[in-house]
């Protein structure tokens, strides 16, 4: 298994390079401009100067290797200096964003909180709600609770959360005023109060985005539960006398649960990616709000580095998930 | 209707407002506690020189101020020093090639050192370095050189007479900041310096607690302003990000925040938000036109890349004024406002729309004459020879394709004017282009809309300040894009007319104010309505809103809306 996972990690290194660069050359090829936001009263002459400023007047295959170099060397050259108090980075040129001007890694790091807590929070609410869903959906198949069941996925998968998420605003913040519509990413928990406050502006994004993910883990649930509950080894367990809870609840479940946590892992760097319509909608401004705005204003460090921490994510996940599989699965060996 | 009765309201409460004022809303600092700001554009950065986007450079007025700004009449108010300088003065030399400022007495940053002219003269040294990619370099064309005569006397030099020596330390892009902040991020070396860019040390009435990247600022009240009594508000949340709709609603339905900046919504939308009765929708108007511009080359993708739309080759029948004449007589641009802006905007056949100074009287193009349109191509020979439905002449079809970038309003004012226009015999193939492709500048982009690779295209644009000078000079025959200058320039038509260049740098030379009205009246006349070069359509104003419990907002188009927060006061209920 250990040799499995090492050897993994090394064939993933060549694959997350060819990810970089193509990313870079994506990006490079697209059209677009950093200065295409500035206003049309700044003479083009000066918007050339801001673009050299930049460091867009070098070519191509002089700014990937910068980068690469600067991803891989100079930042963690940084976190090692802020961590230890060293001085190996000694001044290095760092990730530069060409919106803000700031190192990409602290606005990311200022963001992750926020997508954390609220898109986090999400992903472990509508995985709780959906495995209950899934489960008594297919032991009880084609039953009331089971076509609602359906009935509310359909919706899950089917209405967007710019629908979802404006409609909860216009009737539990514009309508009732109950629940504030724009989240204050500058609030700080202290006391129950302030923790009271930081659930009410996190439960209308968090049920938008919960919907989604239940939808889609308890149909995972459901299949897989059915499955199972058909096979021959329910039906041997049952003629033992065992009870129905401990048929379904154990031996089922513990079966079916293999493919559901892979598509849970699997989902997981989604977490990470925000949620960019919904965080836009309650003014989350975690990480995907940072990414479609870096986008529109073609501020290519931020979109490159957030897009390949991404495909890190991605990667790891992939292969976390194959060494659950060998974990859970006494069937899967590696080696 | 409704619209009108809430600006009018609008109106009302801030008259009322300000009556209030003198009754009795002046008390110590920081009394009305916490002020909330909402741009649906997120500030990405608090150094105006290192963007030119307009929610950094307003971000940024609530902490750096220039010397000098402008009202919102448009007229220059002295903000940092005691009076403007001028001609009459002293303060601008006779031959106008200097101008000297005499900064206030007493001023301090906020972090309580004195702000001296060694400060004023670094700005300016800060934003002229070549390294350094300043976005206000414009602001500082022409100048020779800022020097310090003393503590408090700042003279800066022209290469040549400069009859509007306000370019450098005037209006919110070029505010004054601190020496000693950014002593070690000139040239290169600026964007580096995070700290200093996201919490600059300034002598506006507010100073930054807490700066997050294209999402929140928190400011407070600087302790170190120069009035004792304000600002009235302690704190500002100054939240960014979402969308126009949200940022309304969030002033004008829910109340949460209490200051919205820039609504370009269709009207009924606001009308529908502002019966909620929670906040006030405002409007101004400055000097944004939305215009179709007229190519007068050809963009035949026919000819070899490189000649294809230059000055080579002439438009087949756009270079025929009587053809240009008739496109724009067919257009009503009343019904153009209706649909697209409501009291936000305002029908214009002027490039220059204000100020009034400078606004020529023309009025031609308001009323719509579709049979006179028709008439006038007939007269010019332009006939369906071939019984297509498309009017030619000499085997040319006037086959027009009309783009714009994406944007609703502009879809619809393109569908509006392409019926109109096949009304009157000619065929319109539409097209749009995302804004960041369009207005991108990219060189090897064939959709930007310097290259003008189309017939006709529209957008909108306007000038800083009060003085047009720089606007109008942007149509002499030397600013065409082509592919010598990297098909940067700004004269998007190609218009190319000796006469206006002459005028163009008399102008340049005239320093008389009535004077400089005429002369620019006319440039104006010649490029729209004796050329039709250019066709404005519409006047735009700008839509903001404010809670009703927020008063002294006055809305400013020609410098920062948030030029005077400083005087904003909670109107106690």
């Amino acid at each position: 298994m250990l040799t499995y996972t090492f050897r993994r990690l090394l064939i993933s290194i060549p694959t997350l390079l060819f990810i970089a660069f193509v990313i870079f050359m994506l990006l490079e090829l697209a059209p677009g401009d950093p200065m295409a936001q500035m206003p049309l009263t700044i003479p083009p002459e000066v918007k050339e100067k801001m673009r050299l400023a930049l460091g867009l007047g070098e070519p191509w295959w002089v700014r990937f290797p910068l980068w690469l170099k600067q991803f891989f060397i100079v930042e963690p050259q940084y976190w090692i200096d802020s961590a230890f108090g060293t001085n190996f980075a000694d001044g290095a040129q760092r990730i530069i964003s060409f919106q803000s001007r700031s190192p990409v890694f602290d606005t990311i790091a200022q963001r992750l909180p926020q997508t954390l807590w609220v898109v986090g929070m999400s992903y472990v609410v509508g995985v709780l709600i959906a495995l209950p869903i899934g489960i008594i959906s297919a032991y009880r198949q084609y039953s009331v609770f089971d076509q609602v069941g359906t009935f509310v996925s359909m919706i899950g998968f089917s209405v967007p959360p710019f629908f979802s998420g404006v409609l909860l605003i216009v009737i539990f913040s514009v309508s009732l005023g109950w629940l504030p519509s724009i989240y204050d990413t500058t609030h700080a928990v202290r006391d129950w109060d302030s923790f009271v406050f930081q659930l009410r502006q996190m439960v209308m994004p968090v049920m938008v985005l919960a919907l989604q993910t239940t939808a889609q883990v308890s149909r995972y649930m459901r299949a897989s539960m059915l499955d199972n509950l058909g096979q021959d080894y329910v039906r041997t367990a049952r003629a033992k006398g065992m009870s129905e809870s401990t048929v379904v609840m154990k031996h089922v479940l513990r079966n079916s649960m293999i493919p559901v946590i892979t598509v849970i892992a699997l989902g997981i760097p989604s977490i990470f990616g925000g949620a960019i319509i919904t965080e836009q909608i309650f003014k989350v401004n975690g990480l995907g709000q940072l990414l479609i705005i870096a986008l529109q204003g073609n501020d290519i460090p931020m979109v490159m580095t957030l897009t390949f921490l991404f495909a890190v994510l991605i990667v790891m996940f992939n292969l976390i998930a194959d060494v659950l599989y060998g974990v859970f699965d006494p069937r899967i060996r590696y080696d | 209707m409704k619209m009108k009765t809430i600006l009018m309201g609008a109106a009302a409460s801030l008259a009322f407002g300000q009556m209030a004022q003198a009754e009795g809303h002046e008390g110590e600092r920081g009394r009305d506690g916490q002020l909330g700001i909402i741009y649906w554009q997120a500030p990405s950065i608090m150094n105006a020189y290192l963007s030119g986007g307009t929610k950094d450079i307003e971000a940024a007025s609530l902490v750096t101020e220039p010397l000098g700004r402008y009202d919102e009449t448009g007229a220059p108010v002295p903000w940092l020093v005691d009076e403007i300088p001028t001609v009459e003065n002293g303060g601008v030399a006779d031959d106008l090639t200097s101008i000297t400022w005499k900064l206030k007495e007493g001023l301090l940053w906020s972090d309580g050192t004195p702000l001296t002219s060694a400060d004023v003269v670094f700005t300016a040294d800060y934003c002229m370095n070549p390294e350094g990619g300043c976005a206000q370099l414009a602001k500082f064309e022409g100048v020779k050189s800022v020097e310090a005569v003393d503590d408090l006397t700042v003279k800066v030099t022209f290469n040549a007479p400069q009859p509007n020596p306000y370019g450098p330390f005037m209006g919110n892009q070029s505010p004054i900041i601190q020496a000693a902040q950014f002593a070690d991020c000139t040239g290169a070396k600026a964007p580096e310096c995070t700290d200093a860019n996201f919490m600059p040390i300034g002598t506006g009435p507010f100073v930054v607690t807490d700066f997050r990247t294209n999402d929140v600022i928190q400011l407070e009240a600087n302790p170190n302003y120069r009035d004792p009594m304000k600002p009235a508000f302690q704190t500002v949340t100054f939240k960014g990000g979402g969308d126009a709709e949200a940022a309304g609603r969030a002033v004008l339905q829910t109340g949460e925040f209490d200051y919205a900046w820039n609504l370009q919504l269709a009207p009924d939308v606001i009308t529908a938000m502002a019966e909620g009765g929670v906040g006030t929708p405002i409007s101004a108007f400055g000097t944004l036109v939305e215009r179709i511009e007229m190519n007068l080359t050809d963009p035949s993708p026919d000819l070899p890349e490189g000649e294809r739309s230059t000055a080579a080759h002439p438009h087949p029948f756009l270079s025929d004024e009587k053809v240009r004449r008739a496109l724009s007589m067919a257009i009503d641009r009343d019904l153009l406002v209706e649909v697209g802006y409501g009291q936000a905007g305002r029908p214009t056949c002027n490039l220059v729309p204000a100020p009034a100074m400078y606004a020529s009287d023309n009025t031609g193009c308001l009323t719509q004459d579709l049979e006179g349109a028709k008439a006038l191509l007939e007269e010019a020979g332009w006939t369906d020879t071939d019984g297509d439905g498309v009017r030619d002449k000499d085997g040319v079809a006037l086959n027009i394709l009309y783009q714009t970038s994406t944007n609703a309003v502009r879809q619809d004012f393109q569908a509006l004017i392409k019926d109109w226009w096949e009304q009157i015999g000619a065929s319109v193939e539409l097209r749009n282009i995302d804004g960041s492709v369009f207005f991108g500048g990219d060189p090897g982009s064939p959709d930007t809309f310097q290259k003008f690779y189309a017939d006709v295209e529209m957008y909108a644009n306007n000038f800083d300040g009060t003085d047009p000078q720089a606007y109008l000079a942007a149509y002499t025959c030397d600013k065409a894009p082509r592919p010598e200058t990297g098909w940067q320039g700004e004269n998007i038509n190609r218009y190319c007319d000796p006469a206006y260049d002459a005028l163009v740098a008399e102008l340049g030379a005239t320093a008389d104010l009535d004077e400089r009205g005429r002369i620019a009246k006319q440039l104006n006349d010649m490029v729209t309505k004796d050329s039709m070069t250019i066709v404005p359509l519409v006047d735009r104003g700008r839509v903001s809103a404010h809670a009703n419990s927020l008063g002294g907002v006055k809305l400013n188009t020609w410098d920062s809306e948030l030029w005077n927060v400083a005087d904003w006061y909670r109107i106690k209920q």
